[in-house]
Order: structure tokens, then sequence, then C-alpha cells
């Protein structure tokens, strides 16, 4: 990174988005080694046996199944609406809550436990002070 | 163990007071409640202020500076929206380990307009809009769509509670909002996070309010007239569930409260006259007749449908109007809730009344999460 804190390319959104240099970009879990608990984001200890030093890096799936949403509506300037807020299941562990998009906004359309797939993408031309663009994660409909 | 009573309580009138501070607001209630019992701040041994948007603040000292700095202990509480009740169990708590006689709880806000939540920006650009939504409309719509996968409840169904709750504000004087709101009203209101129109979801407002709380010693020495028995106070945070990281979770820690206040009050679900549940929205307050026992899973949608939550059904539900139209000042509800079950135990809650109510139990649920609930009766 430069001084000026300009990167040399987008960044990831979150530190459990990895952008492996000349690979594809995969959302990143943490897995307990004593009970199997997939966590997003690093930690030390497993919030649900208590476990301590267990956790080690594992790559999350890139399909899974809606669980819940809510179509948005009102939210805060700048932002466009409306948008479809997901919380989706991963196959093999994980939950994840992201923007579920190329699909209508229509309670009618969207349909429970619907399988999607994870895409990777540039996060809405969103830029931080330093000008860095940055790649974000989305769902949406397999196949779509 | 002797019993904890409240010997008196009150609330102001929930509203936007721009032009006074919080302890001010406090004040307020803190001298109806005072009056209420027969008491003076002087008869006071401790206070217990919950307050959320001044937490470093020291609210309950400034308190005590508007009606009289009596010199006694203060404890300033905040716990998200289970602010109020948890300063209200802490007062409780004090009196049961034998440490006072009589104690003082307040609860109180002052709220900007606008969403709450989704906010934090934290490192690199905003995620709000861009990894779905961190809203409390939306958190709240995410919850009570899970509802709607396992049961098939519709945004009708949601809706009617709104319209139940605002029918119910239109007999409270203490209410922020007293208007009808037709099921084609809330249905066709401005959709916030869907299912939650702006008519399902609690209204940002001021207020605060009050109870004066006594050990049993103190409480039979001073009369038991219209004393309310605390028959259980219980306070807990979420356990762990897979998806809690990113779905709060106000199911769990609802449910392991209500069982463990049941059973510190040797009551159960079908003993209780009237519930003030946490409807901050109206998906919440859909998910709570069954984490509170008030009937089976998957049953809540028949609830409102048969009018079991109205008042004069079986299990009246939020008759002050709930959050969603007597507004939900975060730091205040949890006591506002106690006061209303409280005034209908003494059968003063006048066009409102739940008659002949004996037993009664208020649920706050702070995001995050914390959940209390207390169980109430009347106490001769
Ligand atoms: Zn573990």
């Amino acid at each position: 990174m430069a001084e000026n804190g300009k990167a040399a390319g987008p960044l990831p959104v979150v530190p459990y988005l990895k952008l492996p240099e000349g690979g594809q970009p995969y959302l990143e879990g943490h897995k307990c080694g004593a009970c199997g608990t997939i966590f997003i984001g690093a930690r030390a200890t497993c919030s649900k046996c208590g476990a301590r030093d267990k956790m080690s890096a594992t790559k999350l799936a890139d399909k899974g199944n809606l669980y819940t949403f809510s179509i948005v509506y009102r939210s805060f300037p700048g932002i466009d609406v409306p948008y479809v807020s997901a919380i989706v299941d991963l196959e093999n562990g994980g939950t994840v809550k992201g923007n579920l998009i190329n699909i209508e906004p229509d309670p009618a359309k969207i349909k429970f436990g619907m399988p999607v797939e994870v895409v990777y993408q540039d996060a809405l031309g969103r830029k931080d002070k330093d000008g860095n663009s940055y790649i974000s994660y989305f769902f949406q409909p397999q196949g779509a | 163990m002797s019993d904890v009573y409240i010997l008196g309580t009150d609330m102001i009138r929930f509203g936007r007071f721009p032009d006074r501070t919080v302890p001010q607001i406090g004040a307020e209630s803190a001298l109806l409640a005072l009056d209420d019992a027969g008491l003076t701040i002087q008869d006071m041994q401790a206070l217990y202020c919950g307050n959320l948007f001044q937490a470093n603040a020291m609210v309950g000292q400034r308190i005590l500076q508007e009606i009289g700095q009596t010199g006694v202990a203060v404890v300033n509480t905040s716990n998200a929206c289970a602010t109020g009740a948890t300063a209200f169990r802490e007062a409780w708590m004090a009196i049961k380990a034998g440490v006072y006689d009589l104690v003082l709880a307040v609860g109180v806000e002052q709220m900007g307009k606008g969403l709450i939540g989704g906010t934090g920006a934290g490192k690199g650009i905003p995620k709000e809009g861009l990894l779905g939504s961190g809203t409390m409309p939306a958190v709240f719509a995410e919850a009570g769509m899970e509802h709607a996968s396992k049961y098939g409840t519709t945004f009708e169904q949601f809706a009617k509670i709104s319209v139940k709750n605002h029918h119910h504000s239109t007999l409270n004087p203490k209410a922020m909002y007293q208007k009808e709101t037709p099921l084609e009203d809330v249905m066709n209101a401005e959709m916030i996070a869907y299912p939650n129109t702006k008519l399902m979801c609690s209204v940002n407002v001021d207020g605060s309010a009050a109870a004066v709380l006594a050990s049993e010693k103190k409480a039979k020495e001073l009369g038991l007239g219209r004393a309310v028995r605390v028959r259980a106070s219980m306070l807990t945070s979420d356990p762990w569930q897979e998806r809690d990281l990113v779905m709060p979770d106000v199911n769990s820690c609802t449910r392991n409260a209500a069982k463990a206040a049941y059973e510190m009050a040797g009551v159960g679900p079908k003993d209780v006259n009237l519930v003030e549940l946490h409807d901050c929205f109206a998906t919440a307050e859909m998910l709570h007749y069954e984490n509170l026992g008030l009937c089976g899973d998957g049953e809540a949608g028949m609830m409102i449908d048969e009018g079991h939550t109205a008042l004069g059904g079986k299990i009246p539900v939020n008759v002050s109007g709930g959050l969603l139209s007597k507004g939900h000042p975060l730091g205040a509800t949890g006591i506002a809730n106690i006061y209303e079950v409280s005034t209908h135990l003494r059968g003063e809650a006048g066009k409102r009344q739940v008659e002949g109510a004996k037993i009664g139990l208020t649920h706050v649920i702070g995001l995050g999460s914390a959940c209390a609930i207390h169980v109430l009766e009347k106490a001769n």
C-alpha cells in the first residue's frame, strides 16, 4: 500500500472476503476443531463450546440457500432502494448476510430455501476517503 | 425468601420534548411515582436509573440534582431496549439482597427521529445496502420472515398486530398516538422493510417512567393497599445460535427468560391475565406470542386472527398501545410496561382495563441481546 493509503487494486469489503492473487475470490470462515461450528470472521475462542485456540480458517462454499430476507425500501441518504437484504445458509456451513441481486424485489418472486450462489463484484461504486475501490460479495439465484 | 413490592409507579405521556433535558424528563416521572407511593425522595435509599443515549453522562445523579440531592447510591444502567427493565431489576435485586428497604427506579430517554441501526461504517466503506441491511426495521423484518417461512405467516397477519395496538392506544391517554389505523391503512402505509410498513414500526418518542420498590417488611408497614408484588424478575442474554452472527436472535433469550420467570413465579402462561411485550415492530410481537408460551409454536397467526390478544380476548397483549403506538423511548420502555401492568392489577386502567386482572407479565428485548421479564401480581 502506498503512503497516501491508496492500494494498487481493489480491496475486499470485509476481512472475511479473500482475494487471492491470480485466484478466485472466496469467503473465509473459521471452524472450531472441537465442535465443528463455523464462524464468519477470525476469532480465538469458540462461542458455542468455549474451546480455545482450536480455530482454523476454512474456505466457505459459493452456493447456499436463502434462509430469510427483507425487501428494504427505506434506508439512509444515498443508498439505492429497494434492495433485498438476504440471509443465506452456505452449503457445508456458515451463514452470511448480503444483498440478493438479479431478482425482482417482489415477495412473490423470492422463495424461502431457493438455491443461490455467491458472486463477487465491485462494491456498488463506493470508494473510501483515499479513493480505493472495493470488491464485495452478493447473492443471486443459481443459474441467473 | 421475602418478596419485593411496587408501592408507586407512573409515567409521563410520551411525546417529543426537544426543549427539555434528559434529567428533567426523568425527574417528572420520578416525582409522579413518589407521589403515587405517598413517599418523598428523602425516603429513597438508592436510585437505579436506566438511560441509553447518555449512558456516560450520569443521568441518575442529574435527576437527583433536579429533585433532591440526598447523597444516596446511584447506579446508571444501559442495556439497549432492556435498559429500563434492567434498572428496575437492579433495584429489585438490591432489596432482595436485604441491602435497602425503599428504592427508586427511573427509565428515561430522549430520542431523535429516524432509522436506528445500520449506520456504523467501520473501516473502509459503508456496508449498509451493500451487505444487506442492519437497520432495525429490516432486522426485525428478517426475523418475521423466518416465522413466515416456517409457518406461512402473512403480511396481513403481521399488519393486524399493528391495527390492534393502535386501537388499544385510543384508550390510553398516555400514548403518543391515539388514532385508529384500519388494516388497509397499515398495509398501504409506506413500506419501510417488507413486511414492516411505517405503521408497523415503533414510534421514536421521548419519555420516562418510574417505580418505587419496597421490601416486604417496609411494604407491610406502609400498607399493601395498592401495592403490586413482584413475583419474578429475570434477565437473560442470547445463547449461542447458529445464525446469530448475522441474525440477532430475539427468540432464544425470550424463551429462556420466560421459562425461568414462570418457574420463579410458580405460574404458567395460562395464569397470566395480560402481557406487555416488546412490539418494537409488528413482526416482533408475532414471535413473542410463541416465545412467551401464550400459544404453541406456529399458532401466533391464529392468535391475532381470532382476536385472542386484543382487549377482551383470552390474553390481551399490549393494551397500552405498545411500542407501536404508545411509543418507544428506549430507556423508559421497560418501566413503562411495568407501570401499565401494575395499573391494571390495581384496577385503575380506565377504559382499557383488563377486567379482574390478577397476574401480568412484562417483556422487553434489547437487541444484542438482553431479555428482561417481570411477573407482577396484585398484592391484596
Ligand atoms: Zn466449538
